[in-house]
Order: structure tokens, then C-alpha cells, then sequence
């Protein structure tokens, strides 16, 4: 990087002194009125023309311009006594406390000062801790060592009345003082007087903002509202003038003083309306007004909402459905949001036949702006639509309204992540929703209860370049993050999957050509199986045709038992015929043998094809199989009643059995306990030692009931069948649906809150027994006793306070990481810079690769290259090299000289 | 607090290597990086114990190895200030 052009080297902040509010005032403003009856801004008024134009028509005084070409201008308000300005309140109570009351000097001995003076003298520049220590010093004294005056104690008053020894300060006495200091003592207490003299925080001269800083709104009743700024405005006026004609007409001095009091508090809040100890200035409705510091400040304020944010054109929202027809890189958008999102398209000489016929129709897809080559916008309208095709030529630009095919970006909030915004295509369709491929939730995060997505179009050719090569779906299928699937199917997907490549599974040929259609191929391939004399086409010969002609690949399944533990791969050395059929292998494009599952499908078998055939590749493995899959799934018919949690009497009283045994278990324990026979384990006490025996013994308890359960139904029990693909569920479920739903715990330990040394009043006291803590025998099928019910609630609120707790931490923490990191930059020597130049990283991530691109834990997948190599040396036919490029994905990334 | 003895400091396991990079090569670095003033460089406090340790001076540029979960062992440049 070339270093950067333009550096900003400090910003400086001062104070403004009465003479630059004047110079930079056109008008002085004395009334506190606005308008005249006529509706026409009074000289001298608030709304004074030298101060700029809001109203059409009227030209500026000061500047001549009209509303669009006025910037607008300062005025002023001359006050008749001087107030303090809130914001400096503490620097003036300071400045009281460190100075002089007579002379106005540092309270610090003339030696003293001298050390001080020497390091500002010196090249030394003064710092905040050194001035810090200045006011403390001079804090601790109470006579002045240069004029030997006796100093009183200075109070505060909140927000601002200060007090002498007892005696009410007023303002001008405290400017008079603040005069008084010198430059130089000013510039040790880190105050640059040249900038900010402090007696310039007493306010002599008010600065009046232009009108369009308080732009007065007409209402449809031809009433005019003001600004809340120019509603304390008119107070400051009337105040000031009331002020002035009690002092002119010679009224005591008490009347004089409230009067000055009110006028404090009106330019107080006008500054800021939510000061500590005074109450909030109200509009007539009792709403606070939104004075100046309201306009900056929080989520709302200038800074966070309107320079930190802004909103858009070309964008679309509303609520989200489901549609599994759709392609995974397209999104439904409803017919009424392409009618008002347009596309800008040049006309060219090529597609200017295309343009006209846009623009003479009347209806859907029709054009709705044309802009000339000079720029100039056009609205098409049915007076000029025949001017406009007459005029139409290449270099000029066509608006048209959205179509299919569109590029577009998709948007869920929270945006937590890059895939929080993906590119998708346009596909227009009737509704009200915008429909969205249920594989692609995923990355969003999204479900279909009614959230809402937010929709862009972007408007320029390189903008929809990138959002096509960069953003789309089929490139978001790796997460960034771990380099493995994000975007894959689930479910019903799988439970499809896993029904249809089944061992057993095949269809004839009416069900296999709509399975084989819905998937978008045409070509039946030759039957592979007889049934009755009927031709009969497997599962696993259908999922094959969506599969990549080419593709090799052997791995175990989600079913595969585990090599240690296989009776098969023992006796024959090999995992080919697993008689499970938990042996996946794939040659040339046919799955040979086994069943596709949750693995399968969201694992090494998308990651494969998505490495070695590219994201199309990938997006069109996904698109084929998951309509097969829906399609299969369909036919099969699949549902999961309250039948199949059911088991037998038999199992029910094993069940039983096992529960009890674990309760004696659990109630000798405590006896032994009780005893004092109980043998501490290493590093705790001996109650903790107990409770994690309990824990353990009837966390077993659960799962031997569970495996019980499990052991008496059908194979083919539906929730079993989900477990296995991996669709949704595990045995744990299905044990607390059928079997037992087991100890509820808070905070990782049994239930031990509630009355005194009990859970609830059913219990005696100090019993800690199975029950009185907590363990709820029944299953959810038959249903739980009071008591196990409330327990369970128990165990469940904290499930939810937990999860709300978490997210709130863990989204403050991502937005601090996020403001800490977000211009730090790969660049293309892999260092990492931020955006000064300056170097974080030699190599991002010290090797340099990209996690996308890795291969698991591997930055380059050796194995898999060599052995996709040797597989094409043998089929290479002689004399003719062939260079596939399938390579290229998987091998980047690593960096290794 | 006293300083503590270089050699306790450096021997420790969980201080990397750390040593002076000499002018030639400090030369070559900046090139290799394109980078025109050593402050584009990360910073080390002149304060550091192992700065210290190894009698650093302000302006040196240490070049530090140290062990990697990602690469085995990764090189790292920091300008002494």
C-alpha cells in the first residue's frame, strides 16, 4: 500500500466568544414571535429572513438564495444578564476552586509554579495527568500565596448555582472572576486560552441556529407547528424581555434574581433537556421537548441513527414462506413488489428492440423511467410513450420493472454474519410473500413463523456482477468459518433420503419417472431390479442420476457401528457388503452400496462435489436430490403419531423395574450417608460426592430405560427412523417420550430449591431422596403427577432464561469485536493490514490459508488429490492428456514454500 | 520492581524468541512488505521485559518466532518504540 493520501492529525474544540457569535450572526433577534398574521416572517423575529427560508416563494435577506439554494444563517440573541452554559459547569466549578477569588492567580506558591512552568516551557508537552495533579495542588490551598487573600469554600449547586462561603455567586461576579485568570495559568491547567477563554462558558450573547436547523411543519389545517428548538427560543426571548423591563422599570432586586434564575433555566434546557436536578422543559401536550444534546444523543440521535445508518431506495420487505419448487439460488418475490422495484438496462443496439417493447407496454413488464444520455429522467406516461420509442437509441437507459432472472440480495436481521446477505435470483410470483428455499434457512437463521427479509436490487452492471460471482447461494454452500457445508438439506430431506436409497426400496416405473421428472431428468435409465415379473427401479439407481458422472467416494455411514466394534469387518477384513448397509460407496457417479444420510447429506458427500464439481455443481446435486428426496418421501408417506412413542406392557414394567432398582440404589447411598460411611472423592466434600453418585446413577437409570424402549419397538418406529438418518430427534427424545423423562436440574444439580431444607410442602424436611429432588419417573406419553410437573418447569424456565442471557452477552460482545476488527484487511500478499497500512499480521492466520478453502483440518486434501489422480492416469486413454480443472477448488489455499 | 534477570526471562517456556534484526535485513523486510516507515510495523513498548533482556533499543526491529497452532512456527516483526 502506497500509504494513505490524506491524514487527519487532531481535531480541536473550543469555545465560541460573544464577539465571534456576533460576527457570524446576520440578525440580532429581539421578539419572541414568528409569523405575522399573513403568514409572513417577522424582521427580528424568530423567523427572520436573514436567518434563511423555509417557505417556498420568499428569498433569503442575507444570501438572496430561495429554499433549495439557502444554506441558512446564524442570528443572535443579546442576553441582559449573563447565564452559564451547562456543559461547563464542571470546568467552571474548577476554575473557582484553583484560582484567586481576588487576583485571580493559580492558588500555588510562586516557586512551585515555576517547576510547573518549566515543563510546559520545556518541549514537553502537558498532559492530562500532570494538569490533574496542578488542580489538586492548588485545591488544598486556602490563602492566596500571591496576594495573601483569604479564600472561602466555592459550592455547586446542581446544574448551576454556585455559592461563596454561604453566598449565592452570580454569574457575573463568577465571569468577572474567570477574566481574572491569566493565560499562562490557564495553559498549566491544560485550558488553551487562545481557543476557549473561560469566561466565554458564561453566556453573554445567545447563537440562534438557522431556521432549517428548526423548520416549522404547516399541518393540513393550514395551522403552523414550530420546532421544539424555537419553542425554547421564543421562552429565552420573553424571558429576556421581561428581564430587561423589570431592571429598566427599577424592580427589587429579589424579583430581578428569579427572573435571571428562570432565564438559566430556559437556556439550560435548551441546551439539554434531561439535566439532573431541574425539571425537563414540557410541550403544551406534557411531551419533554427534544432540545439540542436530544438531537445527538443515543439510538435515536443524530449519530446512531442517521450518519451510522441510512436508509435505502431499491429495497423491499415483507414476510417470508417456504417453497421447496424453487432453485436454491432463487428467491419468490410477489408480483405487487416487481411492479414498483425497477432495473436500470442501457440500450444498445442489441437488446433496443427489447427496450421499445417495454416501453410500449401498458402492463407488466413495462418500463417506468427512460434517462436520456444527458442524464435527464423521464417518467414513461401515455401521453409521451409514442415521443419516447420515437426517440429511443443506444445510450440511453431503461428503468424497467423487476423480471425474472433479476439479480437481487437477500437480508435477514440480525446481519451477524456474511451469509446474512446472500444473492439470490428473482422469480416473480402471485402472493404476498417472498418465498424462500427452505435448504437456504440455514445461513439466515430464518424460520417461517412469521419473520419478515428485506429484499435489494442493486442498480448498477458491476454491482450485479459481484453479487452474482460473490454472493450468490450456490457460492455460500461452504461456511467461511469451518470450511464445511452450511447450506444443505435437513429433515424431511433426509428422512427421505434415508427411506429412499434404502437397501430395500424400489419403485415401479409410474412412481420412478415422476421422482425422476420432478428432479428435472428425462432419461430413464435401464431397471436394475424384478419384482413379480415387474420391472422395478431401486432408490439408489434413481439418487445415482442426480449424481456427477464421475464421482468416486467410499466413507461410512451415520448407521456404520464403528470398525472396533463391527462383527462383519472382522471376519472379512473389508467394510465393502456391509450387511447394514452403513457402507457408502460411489463409483463413477452410481452409489454402488448404502444408505444416504444426515453424513451423507451435510457432510463429505455435498463437500466432495462442491470441491471437485464447483458451487454449480453442488447447487445442482441440491436442486435434483432434494426434489427427489420430497418426492420419494411423499410416495413412502411418513408420519409420526402418538402410537409410536407407545411400548409394550412388558417393556413398561422393565422400565419400571430399572427405575426402582435405581432408586434403592440411590436411598442405600444416602443411608450410607447418613451413616457416615460415605467415602469423600478427591476434591470434594462428601455431600458433593453424593450427589454425583445420584446424578450418575439415575442419568444410567434413564438411558437403560430409554434402550429398553428403544429394544421393544417396531424397526420401523417412526422416531427411530428419524434418529437414524440424522433428521431431527435423538434417542434422548424418544426415551423421555416413551420411557422416562429423568432428572430435572437447575444449575447443573438436582432440585434442591424452595421452602427450608425442602423442595415443596409434599416432603419432609432434609429428604433428598429420588423424588424430592426432582426425578420425574412418568414419560411425557403418559404424562406427569403434579409434583414432577413443577419440577419440570423448573428445570425448563432456566432453559429459557439462560438462552435469553446468552444472546444478549454474546451480541455485545460480537458488535465490540466487530467495531475492533472491521478494517482489517487480507491482502493480496496474505498480510493483514488495517486500513493506516499498518501491518497485524505477517501471514493471516500465521499459515496463510483460507478456512473456506481447507479441507476440514487440512489446508490441502493430499489424499484425495492423489487418489483422484490416479484414477484418471488409468483412464487416461494412450496419447491423450485431458485436464480436468475439477482440482482447483480443493487444492488452493495452502501456502508452503 | 526490579528487573528480573534476563536469563530467567528468556529461557522461560512462554517467551518466544526474540532477536535483533540487523539493518540490512531490516532494510529487506520493509521491502518484502512494501512498507515506507518501520511505524507501519507492529509495536513492542521499550518497557517490555524481554526488550530489556536482550538490551533492545528503540527503533530496532525484533523479529520473533514463536510456535503456531496453525503453521508449526510462525515468524512475527515488531518495531521497538
Amino acid at each position: 500500500m502506497a500509504g494513505v493520501e490524506k491524514k487527519i492529525g487532531g481535531i480541536e474544540f473550543g469555545l465560541m466568544s460573544p464577539e465571534m457569535i456576533r460576527k457570524l450572526s446576520q440578525v440580532r433577534v429581539v421578539t419572541p414571535d414568528t409569523y405575522d398574521e399573513d403568514g409572513y416572517p417577522i424582521e427580528g423575529g424568530l423567523m427572520d429572513l436573514h436567518m434563511g427560508v423555509i417557505d417556498p416563494g420568499l428569498r433569503c435577506k442575507t444570501c438572496g438564495g430561495n429554499i433549495a439554494t439557502c444554506p441558512g444563517h446564524f442570528g443572535h440573541i443579546e442576553l441582559v444578564r449573563p447565564v452559564i452554559h451547562v456543559a461547563y459547569v464542571k470546568m467552571i466549578y474548577m476554575l473557582l476552586k484553583v484560582t484567586c477569588s481576588k487576583c485571580g492567580r493559580l492558588l500555588i506558591p510562586p516557586e512551585e509554579l515555576e517547576e510547573y512552568k518549566k515543563i510546559i516551557t520545556g518541549e514537553k508537552e502537558l498532559d492530562e495527568d500532570t494538569a490533574l495533579e496542578i488542580i489538586e495542588r492548588a485545591k488544598k490551598v486556602h490563602t492566596c500565596p500571591h496576594c495573601n487573600a483569604k479564600q472561602e469554600e466555592i459550592t455547586l449547586v446542581k446544574p448551576t448555582t454556585f455559592y461563596e462561603g454561604g453566598k449565592r455567586l452570580f454569574p457575573t461576579e463568577i465571569r468577572r472572576r474567570l477574566e481574572r485568570i491569566p493565560d499562562e495559568d490557564l495553559r498549566l491547567l491544560g485550558i488553551n486560552p487562545e481557543k476557549a477563554r473561560p469566561e466565554w462558558a458564561i453566556l453573554t450573547v445567545l447563537p440562534v441556529p438557522p431556521v432549517q436547523t428548526r423548520p416549522s411543519i404547516t399541518l393540513e389545517t393550514g395551522e403552523r407547528s414550530e420546532d421544539d428548538l424555537t419553542h425554547k427560543l421564543v421562552d429565552i426571548l420573553r424571558i429576556n424581555q421581561r428581564l430587561r423591563d423589570n431592571i429598566a422599570a427599577g424592580a427589587p432586586q429579589l424579583i430581578i434574581e428569579d427572573l435571571w434564575d428562570l432565564l438559566q433555566y430556559h437556556v439550560t434546557t435548551y441546551f439539554n433537556n434531561e439535566v439532573s436536578g431541574i425539571p425537563p422543559a414540557r410541550h403544551r401536550s406534557g411531551r419533554p421537548l427534544k432540545t439540542l444534546a436530544q438531537r445527538l444523543k443515543g439510538k435515536e440521535g443524530r449519530f446512531r441513527y442517521n450518519l451510522s445508518g441510512k436508509r435505502v431506495n431499491f429495497s423491499a420487505r415483507t414476510v417470508i414462506s417456504p417453497d421447496p419448487y424453487l432453485d436454491i439460488n432463487e428467491v419468490g418475490v410477489p408480483q405487487d413488489v416487481a411492479k414498483i422495484l425497477t432495473v436500470p438496462e442501457k440500450v444498445t443496439e442489441w437488446n433496443i428492440d427489447k427496450m421499445k417493447e417495454f416501453i410500449t407496454n401498458k402492463e407488466y413488464p413495462r418500463a417506468v423511467y427512460v434517462i436520456r444520455p444527458d442524464g435527464r429522467r423521464k417518467m414513461v406516461t401515455e401521453n409521451n410513450r409514442e415521443a419516447i420509442l420515437e426517440e429511443l437509441a443506444p445510450g440511453y437507459t431503461v428503468e424497467r420493472q423487476l423480471m425474472d432472472g433479476d439479480i437481487v440480495m437477500f437480508n435477514r436481521q440480525p446481519s451477524l454474519h456474511r451469509i446474512s446477505m446472500i444473492g439470490h435470483i428473482a422469480k416473480v410470483l402471485p402472493g404476498k410473500t417472498f418465498r424462500l428455499h427452505p435448504n437456504v434457512c440455514k445461513p439466515y437463521n430464518a424460520d417461517f413463523d412469521g419473520d419478515e427479509m428485506n429484499l435489494h436490487v442493486p442498480q448498477t452492471e458491476e454491482s450485479q456482477a459481484e453479487v452474482l460471482h460473490l454472493m450468490l447461494v450456490q457460492k455460500q454452500i461452504i461456511s467461511p468459518r469451518y470450511g464445511g457445508p452450511i447450506i444443505y438439506q435437513d429433515q424431511d430431506y433426509i428422512t427421505g433420503a434415508y427411506l429412499m436409497t434404502h437397501k430395500d426400496t424400489a419403485f415401479p416405473k409410474y412412481i420412478t419417472t415422476k421422482i425422476l421428472a420432478k428432479a428435472g431428468i428425462y432419461k430413464l435409465p435401464k431397471p436394475d431390479k424384478k419384482v413379480n415379473g415387474k420391472p422395478m427401479w431401486s432408490g439408489k439407481l434413481i439418487f445415482s442420476q442426480a449424481l456427477p458422472k464421475k464421482l468416486n467416494l467410499e466413507y461410512p455411514s451415520r448407521i456404520c457401528v464403528g470398525k472396533d466394534n463391527c462383527e462383519y469387518f472382522k471376519k472379512n477384513g473389508t467394510c465393502r457388503g456391509c450387511p447394514l448397509d452403513a457402507w457408502v460407496r460411489i463409483e463413477n457417479g452410481e452409489l454402488k452400496e448404502g444408505v444416504i444420510d444426515k453424513i451423507s447429506l451435510q457432510g463429505i458427500l455435498l463437500d466432495t462435489i462442491f470441491r471437485e464439481y464447483g458451487s454449480e455443481g453442488a447447487a445442482d446435486f441440491l436442486n435434483k436430490t432434494g426434489k427427489m428426496f420430497l418426492e420419494a418421501l411423499m410416495h413412502k408417506g411418513f408420519t409420526a403419531s402418538l402410537d409410536d412413542t407407545d411400548i409394550p406392557e412388558e417393556a413398561k414394567k422393565k422400565v419400571k423395574e430399572v427405575l426402582d432398582k435405581a432408586t434403592e440404589e440411590v436411598n442405600k447411598l444416602i443411608e450410607k450417608y447418613r451413616a457416615g460411611e460415605l467415602e469423600r472423592m478427591p476434591g470434594k466434600t462428601v455431600e458433593d460426592t453424593l450427589e454425583d453418585m445420584i446424578m450418575a446413577i439415575l442419568g444410567k437409570a434413564r438411558d437403560d430405560a430409554g434402550k429398553i424402549a428403544a429394544q421393544y419397538v417396531n424397526p420401523d418406529n417412526q422416531y427411530l427412523v428419524m434418529t437414524r438418518a440424522g433428521s431431527r430427534g435423538n434417542m434422548l427424545n424418544f426415551t423421555q417420550m416413551s420411557a422416562t423423562v429423568g432428572q430435572q436440574a437447575v444449575r447443573g444439580k438436582r432440585i434442591l430449591r424452595g421452602y427450608k431444607s425442602k423442595t415443596l410442602p409434599h416432603f419432609k424436611e432434609g429428604d433428598i431422596g429420588v423424588q424430592a429432588r426432582g426425578f420425574v419417573y412418568s414419560s411425557f406419553r403418559d404424562g406427569m403427577s403434579p409434583i414432577e410437573y413443577f419440577f419440570h418447569a423448573m428445570g425448563g424456565r432456566e432453559g429459557l432464561v439462560d438462552k435469553g442471557i446468552r444472546t444478549a452477552k454474546s451480541g455485545y460482545m460480537q458488535r465490540r469485536l466487530i467495531n475492533a476488527l472491521q478494517d482489517f484487511v487480507v491482502q493480496p500478499d496474505l498480510s493483514v493490514r488495517d486500513a493506516t497500512g499498518t501491518i497485524v499480521q505477517f501471514k493471516y492466520g500465521e499459515d496463510g490459508a483460507d478456512p473456506m478453502k481447507c479441507h476440514g483440518d487440512d489446508a490441502v486434501a493430499l489424499r484425495r488429490m492423489l487418489l483422484i489422480e490416479q484414477k484418471e492416469y488409468e483412464e487416461l486413454p494412450e496419447d491423450e492428456s485431458e485436464e480436468e480443472g475439477v482440482l482447483e477448488e480443493g487444492s488452493e489455499g495452502g501456502d508452503y514454500e | 520492581m526490579a528487573d528480573l534477570d534476563p536469563e530467567v526471562i528468556l529461557s522461560h517456556e512462554y517467551v518466544p524468541k526474540h532477536e535483533i534484526l540487523k539493518d540490512k535485513d531490516v532494510e529487506k523486510l520493509l521491502e518484502q512488505y512494501k512498507i515506507e516507515s518501520k511505524m507501519q510495523l507492529p509495536k513492542i513498548l521499550s518497557s517490555d521485559p524481554v526488550v530489556k533482556a536482550i538490551k533492545a533499543k528503540k527503533g530496532d526491529v525484533l523479529k520473533i518466532t514463536r510456535k503456531s497452532m496453525t503453521a508449526g512456527e510462525a515468524v512475527y516483526y515488531r518495531v521497538v518504540i
